[in-house]
């Protein structure tokens, strides 16, 4: 298990990608590679997401990511209090 | 709906602080004219007139990318004022800032001037939104450049480039969406 920075790193690159590509498919949605590293990407994505939700505390809220007991959302640092 | 995710896009880790006076600088770029809450804002309400498909997407994912840099900026302003003193406030002639709120934040330019409405438009034409928000992400990029030109903090340069290099690629995607909303215009004059 990564430890909470490095996975979060790892996800905020991962998520860069898929924000850059998401901006470039939305006026070149007939590019077949880029949607290929998309999907790819959202993969990664979804289970590093898991990784962390699982370990830290869910990343998301409203239930798109669980929660391990008790309730963990209050449990990581706040995006502005994280030292990187 | 939004989702909030909590992390930031980009790691931010400011080099040395406190500094009050470049979170001063800094904050034109969270409630000034071209910055994020505008952006974010602009966009956001441009969805419901403009025609096509991939301008209401970017519009879209642009306009939530916006708020994701509305959070890097605040945290830069966090952590340059987190530690600050009352001296360190009057020490850079920043008393009246204190006076007012403390270390609160507002949606102010770095000269206090709110926020207002009158920062963003919106006209139902797509040729002239779409001006609109290219022009938006020039003027946000030069801001972020003079920003550059003001601080030698490693960590707030960092993140202030990233922020640069994303009003280039929206600039760039708004180009494209207008290239694809002058096509569609220009298909329904033929039909």
């Amino acid at each position: 298990m990564m430890e909470r920075k490095a996975l979060m790193r790892k996800i905020q690159d991962v998520e860069f990608a898929l924000v850059e590509l998401q901006l470039y498919l939305d006026t070149h949605p007939f590019d077949q590679k880029a949607l290929m590293d998309f999907n790819c990407y959202s993969q990664q994505l979804l289970m590093l997401k898991q990784q962390y939700d699982m370990a830290y505390g869910p990343l998301l809220q409203y239930g798109f990511s669980p929660s391990p007991y008790p309730w963990k959302w209050l449990d990581s640092p706040w995006p502005w209090e994280e030292q990187f | 709906m939004w989702i909030y995710e909590k992390k930031l896009q980009y790691p931010v880790r400011v080099t040395c602080g406190p500094n009050p006076k470049l979170a001063q600088y800094l904050l034109t770029q969270y409630g000034g004219p071209d910055g994020e809450l505008s952006a974010a804002l602009r966009y956001l309400n441009q969805r419901y007139t403009i025609p096509t498909n991939e301008a209401k997407g970017l519009l879209t994912d642009i306009g939530t990318e916006e708020l994701a840099h509305v959070e890097i900026i605040t945290t830069m302003i966090y952590q340059l004022t987190k530690d600050a003193t009352v001296e360190d406030y009057e020490a850079v002639d920043m008393g009246s800032f204190y006076a007012i709120r403390d270390k609160a934040l507002f949606y102010s330019d770095s000269n206090g001037v709110p926020w207002t409405a009158t920062y963003i438009q919106a006209h139902s034409d797509p040729i002239t939104d779409l001006h609109e928000d290219m022009a938006a992400e020039q003027k946000a990029r030069a801001v972020y450049e003079h920003l550059l030109n003001l601080t030698d903090d490693p960590g707030v340069k960092d993140a202030l480039r990233f922020l640069r290099e994303r009003e280039v690629v929206h600039f760039q995607r708004f180009g494209e969406a207008l290239r694809i909303v002058q096509e569609y215009i220009d298909a329904k004059k033929i039909y």
